[in-house]
């Protein structure tokens, strides 16, 4: 197993890329990455693209080739494979280019993640992304995400007291980096009283708990750790990388407060870096709900379960607070183009490691962490960096 | 040879339906209206459409300046509701008014903005000199599905514009139109209601067509919004006319007198010229007057206007736009649907 460093990043703007095709996007965030990692297109032995569901959203799969063919890669026949696992589809392109490197198998590879979801109407964008659910045993019965993490919600609160104040903190929280952050989608500051003043999607989830529909791909190129300096003068180590799975529908689930996938990925990539959760200095995590940013640091190991939103209360979370989660917006304000998030979480802690976070750079950072979920929770990935 | 308008006229049905109610019906709660920006829209009667409309808009211009209607040599109807798929309302429009039988005829179709291209057909005529007034009529009987955001502003009303090139009452000093192939809203043949892009109507559409017509004609002109006395732009809800006009520095009180949405909906081809209808109202001699349309599709006209001493004496020959505002009747959903034919029996 050889170590393994990302040596360079890219990314697109996150919003309303209506200018922008999938292919535009993938090309762009690509060639960003490439172009930053000093490689050159004869060097790139594979690709992965992480992708949620561009038949439902522009009708055409086959995007492997597409991107292989969008990066001028397709004459050279590299290998290009797209991967699926709903919103931790970007997660799971990053694991599988990890593995790709650290087995020996390819050397430079790249791992991209792209979603383009604004093509179609808000109803049929919702539908894609109920499938990422169980279809026949929650989305027939009339769940959707928002009606799932609004379960968990309630839950917590009666378990553990988290308030309604609580999760607008996240959001707020969230907004507040997003406008430092030129590429995030919402790059405006908001209020509990706007939180709560937004249309009620599932009590008791307002729409700023919930990410937005957005278009955007990210990018990152993975090379030996051997070979890394070699490219860059700022490599960024993968200490470990873990991928856990756990019961499609929430219903089944042990505990419905506690990722349990997350828990195991954790406890995988952890290990792996032989690394412990209070080394962590700032950390991406998938609040796609403003619920779900409180049970990733509960379930990370960042605070005991239970403990979450009194954790973003007290400034825990926040920029200059201990351990600074979503420098980026998170989910929440940077966007969540479902395929793209893995590896724009994996773009954000490279920017912080490396010290180019600009605005939302933060002291110090030696140690970051991603983590990516799929669906309500049926898969998660977490992976540690390093300088 | 300058030319504009001669008169104008106007008419807006005079049932309306609050949005809250409609919001009632729907379960979308109270701040569905103050999103929009809209808190009531026209209704047409169970016999009103966009033929209706169009005669007594047309109507009250000719009858407001006092026009031989025998002069006028061309008749364009712009709507997205005219009442037959084939068979024009140019004709009915014609013969309803008068006119000789010696004039061309044609409807026209641009989503929001056929009212304004109508306008343009005409100056073309005018200005050539080969008719000698021109009659541009913007009406619609609009279409929202039930439960669809559109219904909630989907009204009924209309204008007609007298063009020619003497006794002005405006002179159109000049025009700059935007168009490209967008995508943003469309009712397919057969249909009975429209589709819509969602937020897509937005920013690549309605703001980047607006703005594009708008600052070209600015440019063109050597012009800043300082120099215009008022400004109209296309009215789908209370919302973007207003956001458009601060960003391209139009002031809220330069396009007060012209907003009429948040009173009586959308009026579709009815839009932009009532809100310049509603500010040739108002307006005074040497007043300059900024307007531009809007239709999905997409694009944008942009008017240059100038009030000349007529208007001054022609204005009070005809009812005013606040004069229809003000006659209000309300409905409830039910007679709403009864009047729009949204009950099949």
């Amino acid at each position: 197993m050889r170590s393994v460093s990302i040596i360079g990043v890219g990314c697109t703007k996150f919003g309303e890329r209506w200018d922008s095709s999938l292919r535009d996007m993938v090309a762009e965030a690509g060639f960003s990455a490439i172009e930053d990692s000093n490689v050159s297109g004869e060097e790139i032995s594979a690709l992965y693209v992480g992708n949620m569901s561009a038949g439902r959203f522009i009708e055409q799969e086959h995007i492997g080739s597409l991107i292989a063919d969008y990066a001028g890669l397709a004459r050279l026949h590299v290998p290009s494979t797209r991967v699926e696992a709903a919103c931790a589809s970007g997660g799971l392109a990053l694991r599988q280019a990890v593995l790709a490197v650290s087995s020996g198998y390819h050397d430079i590879v790249i791992a991209a993640g792209v979603e383009k979801m604004t093509d179609v109407s808000g109803g049929t964008a919702a539908d894609a992304l109920a499938s990422a659910a169980d279809r026949e045993w929650e989305c027939f019965f009339g769940a959707t995400f928002p009606a799932l993490y609004a379960m968990i919600a309630r839950l917590h609160m009666r378990k553990y007291g988290t308030t309604r104040e609580q999760l607008s903190m996240v959001a707020v929280k969230n907004h507040h980096h997003g406008c430092l952050n030129p590429i995030a989608q919402y790059q405006m500051e908001i209020t509990h009283e706007k939180v709560m003043k937004s249309p009620l999607v599932a009590d008791p989830l307002h729409v700023f708990d919930c990410s937005p529909l957005t278009d955007g791909a990210a990018a990152v190129v993975l090379a030996p750790t051997e070979m890394a300096k070699k490219y860059c003068d700022t490599p960024v180590k993968i200490l470990g990388s873990g991928q856990a799975s756990d019961t499609l529908a929430l219903h089944d689930r042990r505990d419905i407060t506690t990722l349990d996938a997350t828990v195991c990925a954790a406890r995988v990539a952890f290990g792996q870096a032989r690394v412990e959760p209070g080394q962590i200095n700032v950390a991406e995590v998938h609040d796609c709900f403003t619920i779900a940013e409180i049970l990733a640091i509960e379930d990370l190991g960042f605070v005991e379960k239970g403990q979450g939103g009194k954790a973003v209360e007290e400034g825990m979370t926040s920029l200059n607070g201990k351990l600074p989660i979503n420098t980026s917006g998170g989910l929440k304000a940077c966007g969540h183009p479902v395929g793209a998030t893995g590896i724009k979480q994996a773009y954000e802690i490279t920017l912080q490691l490396r010290g180019e976070a600009k605005k939302r750079q933060i002291d110090d950072a030696e140690i970051g962490l991603t983590h990516n979920v799929g669906g309500s929770g049926g898969t998660a990935l977490v992976h540690i960096l390093s300088r | 040879m300058a030319s504009g308008i001669i008169s104008y006229g106007v008419y807006i049905p005079r049932f309306r339906i609050r949005v809250d109610e409609i919001a009632r019906v729907w379960g979308d709660g109270e701040d569905i209206s103050e999103g929009l920006r809209v808190y009531e829209k026209s209704v047409p009667d169970m016999d009103e459409d966009a033929v209706t409309i169009a005669v007594e808009a047309s109507r009250s211009a000719i009858h407001r300046a006092g026009i031989d209607p025998k002069r006028i040599g061309a008749v364009y109807a712009g709507s997205e509701s005219h009442p037959y798929a084939v068979k024009p309302t140019g004709t009915i429009i014609g013969e309803a008014i008068c006119t000789s039988h010696n004039f061309t005829a044609a409807d026209l179709e641009f989503a929001c903005k056929a009212g304004t291209a109508a306008i343009q057909a005409c100056l073309g005529l005018v200005s050539s000199n080969l008719i000698d007034l021109g009659l541009a009529v913007g009406t619609d009987v609009s279409q929202g599905a039930p439960g669809d955001m559109l219904e909630y502003t989907a009204a009924a009303g209309g204008a007609a514009y007298v063009i020619g090139s003497s006794d002005l009452a405006a002179e159109i000093e000049a025009f700059q139109s935007f168009t490209t192939d967008t995508p943003d809203f469309w009712r397919r043949e057969g249909m009975p209601y429209p589709e819509h892009g969602g937020r897509f109507t937005g920013e690549p559409a309605y703001f980047k067509h607006v703005t594009s017509a708008a600052l070209g004609l600015l440019r063109r002109l050597d012009r800043v919004p300082e120099d215009y006395d008022y400004a109209v732009f296309h009215q789908p809800n209370g919302k973007f006319p207003v956001r458009v006009a601060r960003k391209l520095g139009f002031s809220k009180e330069q396009i007060a007198p012209g907003m009429v949405v948040p009173m009586i909906g959308n009026t579709y081809s009815g839009s932009c010229l009532l809100g310049l209808a509603a500010t040739l109202d108002v307006a005074k001699p040497g007043d300059r007057i900024f307007v531009t349309s809007f239709g999905s599709g997409a694009g944008s006209d942009a008017f240059s206007i100038k009030v000349k001493d007529r208007i001054e004496e022609i204005r009070d020959g005809a009812p005013s736009v606040r004069d229809y505002i003000s006659k209000a009747q309300y409905l409830d959903y039910a007679m709403y649907a009864k009047h729009k034919g949204k009950l099949r029996l």
